[in-house]
């Protein structure tokens, strides 16, 4: 079961080559309150070498999608279904021993906090090596060297005396450039990063989110990029998802879904954002209301009892009925084209400015 | 005290207050570090605020920029006495405060008030919303017309929660109605001047700006003064009719927003500035600053200048010489600069300033290709 | 990492002086007095007096103290011999020098304590890691539900059904005692055997229950999630990096567990009417005996404080962060 040859019936969008696939993905968790049901039918793909984007709140679910691509949520209390097809790989049915085949080799992950992402009970150079030796085979001294030359990449300076220091000996900067080193050890073609600068200082994370450019360039790995800020994913990703409450509502390139957005909740999230040259007389229009509890959400467009434009739509659509997101650039809303459309160019559009 | 809310007991007039309302010089504070062998003993400090000076006037909404490890926080807890300064004054309405005992601070203490980053950790669960809200009016001996009960479900009203929310607890409120609880709480004593310290930060985004836009009615119709310290800029800008941006204990940079935002001198603010990554901003039409390494530690800062070591502008006399906070010419007046080498006034340049050796290889290296 | 030592053992001897002082003084200033306890019923003054001599009860109470602590360091000497350093002075009860009674029962104490302590940590975090491990399953949930039951159990009730059934109907077992193991191993092993296992039984439950909290608590901690995001396996994630934070707690109570019960084990020894150090506390305070109980007293403080220290470096070993701050 090591062999990666292709499956035939993994068709890509607009024929473009989707490296990773995920189709009509459902994660549930059991807890003691009931049934959360994290992530509800989401289908997307990511093609080689590029970057997607994944936008949206806390419990919007995208941490959990990323998690259960990697297969690294909890069997005991989750049920996932659906496919995950990682270069012609089903991953959800995967043994457990072919994921660990996969993970930190084909794809890897840079998590948010990277204090606590690493270990503090061992060295930064024995984290580093670990991966490479299982996958590659590698002795200690060619891990080492690797460990090393990834370090110096990343811009640990010394990389040779910091491989011996212990994470806590690194400043925040360093810690996470040093789990980037890590996550790019194995050379894999993906790379998740789930919000991997939203603990650092701005001009951190100025440095490096151009950083990750940077090596996506020299490494061609496909990235997820997770985060809530909708800035920094206008300056990292190629194409965007906006996932609300468990669900994909909107989909598109990043300058469609960031410019031409047609999803109420898209819109909610750019205009109540305050821009660096934001017109200040303009008061910024939040989202009213919090997001749902996943325990019981809403019915139908789970976005409904918030959005502002529910009305326009005839009947009791939205909150009966789930709307459909189309393939492509898409977005799930009962609206109609020609609705989104004028109400982007009359009452959005002018907020944005 | 008036218990009329709509009535701003302080007219917050115009947006550039002539009249001081608070006063910071100076100030200063360093927490020792303790160590040594065989007897412990002092054996350095983390110098967290280094003599900043700093005013708010009457109405005035003033922004405290800067990242992790700057000293925001700490002007936030010191200004609320919170802490206790190492140096320096503090100057409310006039009034010594800087070492003001709990006594002498009583009156004052009820007009400064404070906003806190965390809505979960910052109320206690064990009391209700209503106990909660009324507890700094017991505090301090404060009995409103019409009872303090009905104070607090007109606060409730004002800052958008349900009055007849009175007896929930705060668990049943989510993170944003927490907010409000917090900023309601801060309101009930009818302060002069209410310290935020990174009040919409754990927000979701969607929420965030119900917040701001609270405070910002809050600010306006009550004329209270701000001290909105925050490390986002876009916020702080959106917020604060002045600005001051603080480096390591220090502030490099203090001015009216315009020239904060659009005629920055200082090249800490330059790269703040630079750093941000705005939607709908193309990556080629702005040229990049980009730092290298982190904020050195507080415990050992720099000499002369402590942002040399990482600006690209540095020499000799930035090593020896610490630049005075002053007004360089070109500036508007109170926009002050302290930097011996400052920047044009434009957040315009020719060309990017990379200075963290990584991304330096990696782009040489592509541009090869 | 020496210079933590010095300065902890330092401390730990100034806390041991404490200790003394504080226990000598209020031995002295409680209202009961040995001598005329000793004396009896037909007391004369002239024999209360004899017996105050004899015991050094008539010396100031500072000289007493003194004498006490220099006997510690160097040596006294009795009327009825020398007794060397370190010397916790002489009975008023018994006459015997305090140092070598403690000796003397030092070792049954040591082999309850050592004997339980392997059981309870083979078996105890042995069973509460595999549960961890194996969480949910039935394995789990048969060592949750056996340590729920067995440490809601006592010695005083557990040994007496042991030893009915062991002892006393089937025989299978002669009644507990200690042989020392110089003399018969295999005397000392059977000796000891359900007095140790009883004991171990109750610690054994709280350490399974412990180490399978603590260590599912380390297993959520997003390292641990980082190494598995890696692609190693379970049981490497497990054994190399869950394992060392889920120590720390369990070192933790180790060390108070270990010290209490070297400073004497009451109530398995008196269960098992065996003559440990417990026992001779007991002894001393019922007999208002001030040498045998002080002797006692430091002999069970001075294991608390050396665990202490031990407790620690055993942190600085696990933890870098301890270590290298």
């Amino acid at each position: 079961m090591t062999t990666l040859t292709k499956t035939e019936g993994t068709p890509a969008p607009n024929g473009a080559e989707s490296f990773l696939s995920v189709r009509d993905l459902k994660v549930q968790f059991s807890t003691e309150d009931g049934i959360v049901r994290a992530v509800d039918g989401l289908s997307f793909d990511v093609e080689r070498g590029k970057t997607l984007g994944i936008v949206g709140e806390s419990g919007s679910g995208k941490s959990v999608t990323n998690l259960t691509v990697l297969g690294l949520h909890n069997p005991r209390t989750s049920t996932v279904d659906g496919e995950i097809i990682l270069d012609g790989k089903e991953l959800v049915t995967a043994k457990e021993k072919e994921l660990e085949q996969l993970r930190g080799n084909k794809m890897a992950m840079i998590f948010q906090d990277p204090l606590t992402a690493l270990s503090p009970f061992y060295t930064v150079g024995r984290q580093l090596s670990e991966p490479f030796m299982k996958h590659r085979g590698a002795s200690k001294k060619e891990a080492k060297d690797r460990a090393i030359q990834m370090l110096e990449k990343v811009g640990i300076p010394q990389p040779k005396v910091r491989f011996d220091d212990y994470p806590h000996q690194f400043s925040g900067g360093m810690r996470q450039r040093a789990m980037i080193a890590m996550a790019l050890m194995c050379d894999p073609d993906l790379l998740i990063a789930d919000e991997p600068t939203t603990a650092l200082d701005v001009t951190v994370q100025a440095q490096i989110l151009d950083l990750l450019k940077d090596l996506q360039q020299e490494f061609g790995s496909a990235i997820i990029f997770i985060t809530h800020d909708l800035g920094v994913i206008s300056h990292m990703a190629d194409d965007l998802l906006v996932m609300y409450a468990g669900r994909a509502v909107e989909r598109g390139s990043v300058r469609e879904v960031l410019h031409e957005p047609k999803h109420p909740y898209t819109w909610g999230l750019l205009s109540s954002m305050p821009r660096l040259d934001g017109d200040l007389d303009e008061k910024l229009t939040p989202i009213p209301g919090s997001p749902p509890s996943l325990l019981n959400p809403p019915s139908g467009c789970r976005f409904h009892p918030r959005c502002a434009f529910k009305d326009e739509v005839q009947g009791s659509l939205c909150s009966d009925t789930r709307p459909p997101l189309g393939e492509g650039r898409a977005s799930a809303c009962h609206l109609t084209a020609e609705q989104k459309q004028t109400i982007f160019i009359d009452k959005i559009q002018p907020r944005l400015r | 005290m008036s218990d009329n809310l709509t009535l701003p007991e302080q007219q917050g007039t115009a947006a550039t207050s002539s009249e001081t309302l608070l006063e910071v010089k100076g100030l200063t504070k360093h927490f020792p570090i303790f160590g040594g062998f065989p007897i412990k003993r002092k054996v350095g400090a983390v110098q967290a605020v280094d003599g900043i000076d700093l005013t708010v006037g009457y109405g005035e909404s003033v922004g405290l920029v800067g990242e992790s490890g700057c000293g925001k926080s700490t002007t936030g807890r010191l200004i609320t006495r919170l802490l206790e300064p190492t140096a320096g004054s503090i100057t409310y309405a006039g009034q010594d405060i800087t070492h003001a005992s709990r006594r002498q601070l009583a009156p004052v203490r009820s007009e400064i008030q404070m906003i806190f980053q965390d809505p979960y950790s910052s109320l206690n669960p064990r009391q209700t919303v209503g106990t909660i809200i009324k507890s700094p009016m017991e505090v301090n001996g404060i009995e409103p017309e019409g009872g303090r009960e009905k104070k607090v479900r007109e606060l409730l009203e004002l800052v958008g929660l349900n009055p007849e929310h009175y007896n929930r607890f705060p668990h049943e409120f989510s993170g944003g109605q927490r907010q409000r609880i917090g900023v309601a709480r801060a309101l009930a004593l009818n302060p002069k001047l209410i310290v935020a310290d990174e009040p919409v930060s754990a927000l979701d985004v969607s929420i965030q700006a119900q917040v701001v836009n609270l405070l910002q009615e809050v600010q306006k119709e009550l004329g209270i003064a701000f001290l909105f310290i925050a490390h986002d800029l876009a916020i702080v800008r959106h917020f604060s009719q002045r600005v001051a941006v603080m480096y390591l204990g220090k502030v490099v940079e203090v001015g009216d927003r315009e020239s904060i935002y659009n005629r920055p001198r200082h090249p800490y603010t330059h790269a703040l500035l630079s750093a941000v990554p705005e939607v709908g901003i193309e990556d080629e039409d702005r040229e990049r600053i980009r730092l290298a390494g982190d904020v050195p530690s507080p415990i050992s800062p720099p000499s002369g200048c402590r942002f040399r070591t990482r600006c690209w502008k540095a020499q000799d006399k930035c090593a020896s010489e610490e630049p005075p906070l002053v007004q360089l010419s070109g500036n508007r007046d109170g926009h002050l600069t302290a930097c011996h080498f400052p920047e044009d006034p434009t957040t315009q340049r020719d060309e990017d300033v990379v200075l963290d050796p990584a991304l330096k290889v990696l782009e040489e290296h592509a541009s090869e290709d | 990492m020496l210079q933590f030592i010095i300065r902890r053992t330092v401390g730990a001897l100034v806390t041991l002086f404490l200790i003394s002082a504080a226990t000598f003084f209020l031995f002295v200033a409680a209202p009961s007095d040995y001598a005329s306890l000793a004396c009896g019923k037909d007391c004369s003054p002239q024999r209360l007096e004899d017996i105050r001599q004899a015991l050094g009860l008539n010396l100031p109470i500072v000289q007493q103290f003194w004498d006490f602590m220099t006997g510690i360091v160097m040596g006294r000497d009795f009327p009825t011999g020398h007794c060397s350093a370190p010397c916790l002075g002489q009975s008023f009860y018994s006459g015997d020098m305090v140092w070598g009674t403690i000796m003397d029962r030092f070792p049954t104490t040591l082999t309850l304590t050592l004997g339980g302590a392997v059981v309870f940590l083979v078996v105890g975090v042995g069973a509460g890691m595999v549960a961890a491990f194996r969480r949910g399953s039935m394995v789990d949930k048969v060592a949750t539900g056996v340590s729920m039951v067995l440490s809601s159990f006592q010695i005083y009730f557990l040994g007496p059904i042991v030893l009915i059934i062991f002892v006393y109907s089937t025989g299978w077992m002669d009644n507990p005692q200690y042989v020392p193991i110089t003399q018969n191993p295999w005397g000392w092993f059977t000796g000891m055997l359900l007095p140790t296992l009883v004991m171990a039984t109750i610690f054994t439950a709280q350490y399974t229950r412990m180490a399978r909290s603590s260590m599912i608590e380390q297993l959520a901690e997003e390292h641990v999630r980082t190494a598995r995001a890696k692609g190693m396996s379970r049981k490497y994630v497990f054994f190399r990096y869950a394992w060392r934070g889920s120590m720390i707690p369990i070192v933790t109570v180790l060390g108070i567990d270990l010290s209490s019960m070297l400073g004497g084990a009451v109530v398995t020894e008196i269960t098992f009417s065996l003559q440990g150090i417990g026992r001779l506390a007991v002894d001393g305070a019922v007999h208002k005996d001030l040498p045998l109980t002080m002797g006692v007293m430091l002999f069970g403080a001075f294991f608390i404080l050396l665990f202490n220290i031990l407790t620690d470096i055993a942190y600085a070993w696990i933890d870098p962060r301890v270590r290298l701050s």
